[in-house]
């Protein structure tokens, strides 16, 4: 029997009961018996959990005052991180020169939004003054001794603003560190090689307190006397090589992902070396490893809080010291889930932003 | 073995010159003393069965595989470890691949422009004008804002070769350029080719197309174990083999 369709046939709506919200609690809710206890059961650890935790942190805490007294009831005392919010934010800088941290992480923060902002224009001189510009403006801006700038120690940068400090410098540096090193080690250039492997493997093979540690105490031994250099510089320098190891190989995968063809056309094409990593292999390979490099981002920005075994006071140390506060004893869980909250939010937003990143990054099937 | 016969575009200035050549892999002697000259303006199908070294040979004419021993000379240039002669021939010299090898995270307008604005120094609109000339030329120039993934395998290996096509060279270099196409795309591709030769471009063409061949070729190379067998015109060739192994060849592909 032949069969002959003359028209085609309309498309008709799927069945009501799989589409919508009913659809979807059907299908991922109340499937099967087993699993609408399960969801009962989740429900209600849910109900049991989320209430009392929203009351201590939000309904009964106590917002306003300035002394413990002004604590009185159930929930949470935020007037702890109110009172202590500056040292928090600054550490010891001196609070006539706040103004000075301000206005340099106000400048970063409208250029980097600058940069990962789609719509602005001329952002290739935008980029060029971050890079270079920037860095020289900041350090004047911090530690000043220049244009007027009174001297501010090291010693004295705290809390905070150390710790976006480190981490921004850190991976400023770590990510092109690393991609150097990745292609090093990659390279047919023996010396090249080795010197990355053995760069690599050293710094990825010892932990990060140890090598803080040995930037803090083993140093200055060995230096000359007279040459002393700063110790956040020293332990900057160990968190740079540290990170710049574990990004190298974050890079490497991506670099080992890229068929063979694609260097082999780049090189077809008559493009050096250096061109073609840097217009051909490079971008593909790092947008393969954002999450990865992300990661390592995100490790770095929490792996910061080991300086305190050094002395610096980052965020985590200086809300630690004020718990020793005799006059605001009993307050450290506070501090501690204000502390939490603070790094969970930064780690967060570079979790979503390279998300963006990838979705917009991505152009259909990658060869 | 039957000599060249020079066709009318074909003239006797050598483009292409290779003079004993071997190269090992290893242990496994993929080219054996191989000897060839190349005209301006021929056209030179090479085929022969996997793994008889024709892709290697080709490649080695750009250096994307290195020789061991004997000399490959390009439009005068002898190609040696000196990176600037190496630069200077792969110049001279565009690739088809047979995987196409498309910049993924470029439009096929930035595939097109990349290395004329990098390595010719050329600015950007002369680059992208002649890009322009190009995707128009292999009929493609609607797509020039897209990316690679979101064309045909006939598409992108027809920007492929206008990416080639935009560094102005002497001398094209296809590598099996139609084997990873779906039969209704192949044509396409050839038409390309056939086009391309009729401008007197100077080819050099691995596939096992023999139709195309028959068109446009006048000269086959037939390789087996990395050695030339037998080198004639097409018809020749076709009709008339003269080694045991091509006859082979052939009664297995056609």
């Amino acid at each position: 029997m032949t069969v002959l369709l003359t028209t085609p046939s309309p498309s008709l709506p799927p069945p009501s009961n799989s589409v919508g919200i009913v659809g979807w609690l059907r299908k991922n809710l109340f499937s099967s018996l087993l699993n609408s206890i399960l969801t009962c059961v989740g429900l209600y650890i849910v109900y049991r959990i989320v209430p009392p935790a929203l009351n201590w942190a939000l309904f009964q805490a106590d917002w306003v005052g300035t002394s413990k007294e002004a604590c009185t009831s159930d929930g949470a005392c935020w007037v702890f991180v109110g009172v202590r919010i500056k040292q928090f934010l600054f550490g010891f800088y001196p609070s006539s020169e706040y103004w000075r941290v301000v206005t340099s992480f106000s400048l970063v923060g409208v250029l980097v939004a600058w940069l990962l902002i789609e719509s602005t224009p001329k952002k290739g001189i935008v980029a060029a003054f971050t890079i270079f510009c920037y860095p020289i403006i900041a350090y004047f801006l911090f530690y000043g001794g220049a244009f007027g700038l009174p001297v501010v120690e090291t010693y004295k940068w705290g809390g905070l603003m150390l710790t976006l400090i480190l981490a921004t410098i850190g991976m400023f540096c770590a990510l092109p560190i690393g991609i150097v090193l990745a292609l090093g080690r990659r390279s047919s250039m023996p010396i090249a090689k080795s010197f990355s492997v053995i760069f690599i493997e050293f710094w990825r093979g010892v932990p990060l307190i140890t090598v803080l540690f040995m930037s803090s105490v083993m140093l200055p031994i060995f230096m000359p006397e007279d040459l002393q250099i700063d110790k956040l510089l020293r332990a900057l320098i160990g968190i740079i090589f540290f990170q710049s190891a574990y990004m190298a190989e974050v890079v490497r995968g991506g670099l080992q992902a890229i068929p063979k063809g694609q260097y082999e056309a780049a090189e077809a094409l008559g493009l050096s070396y250096w061109k073609s990593m840097v217009f051909v292999i490079l971008p593909q390979a790092l947008k393969l490893v954002i999450p990865g490099i992300v990661n390592t981002f995100i490790a770095l920005f929490k792996d910061t809080t080991l300086v305190l075994i050094i002395g610096l006071f980052d965020l985590l140390a200086v809300v630690q010291a004020a718990f020793a506060d005799p006059k605001w004893l009993g307050f450290s869980v506070e501090g501690y889930v204000f502390v939490a909250s603070v790094y969970w939010v930064s780690c967060f937003s570079m979790s979503r932003y390279s998300q963006h990143l990838e979705k917009k990054l991505h152009t259909g099937h990658a060869r | 073995m039957t000599t060249v016969q020079a066709g009318q575009q074909v003239s006797d200035e050598v483009m292409v010159e290779l003079r004993g050549v071997n190269k090992w892999y290893g242990d496994f002697h993929v080219l054996k003393n191989i000897n060839l000259k190349v005209y301006k303006g021929e056209r030179i199908i090479i085929c022969g069965p996997s793994g008889c070294g024709k892709s290697t040979l080709i490649r080695c004419m750009n250096r994307l595989e290195e020789h061991q021993e004997g000399d490959i000379v390009v439009s005068g240039i002898t190609l040696d470890d000196d990176l600037k002669h190496i630069d200077k021939v792969r110049r001279d010299i565009g690739m088809v691949f047979q995987q196409f090898n498309l910049f993924p995270h470029l439009t096929v307008m930035e595939n097109c422009c990349l290395a004329p604005v990098w390595v010719q120094k050329k600015p950007r609109k002369e680059a992208e004008a002649t890009a322009l000339k190009f995707l128009n030329r292999v009929q493609i120039a609607d797509q020039a804002d897209k990316f690679p993934g979101q064309l045909s395998g006939g598409q992108q290996q027809r920007v492929a070769i206008a990416r080639s096509l935009c560094m102005n060279p002497s001398i094209m270099l296809f590598d099996e350029p139609t084997s990873a196409l779906d039969p209704e795309m192949i044509k396409e591709v050839l038409d390309v080719m056939v086009d391309l030769a009729h401008e007197g471009m100077t080819m050099l063409c691995v596939t096992h197309e023999m139709g195309f061949a028959k068109t446009v070729a006048n000269r086959v190379l037939f390789m087996d174990a990395g050695e030339i067998i037998e080198e004639n015109d097409p018809d020749e060739f076709f009709d008339n083999p003269q080694s045991d192994r091509t006859k082979l060849f052939l009664s297995q592909i056609l």
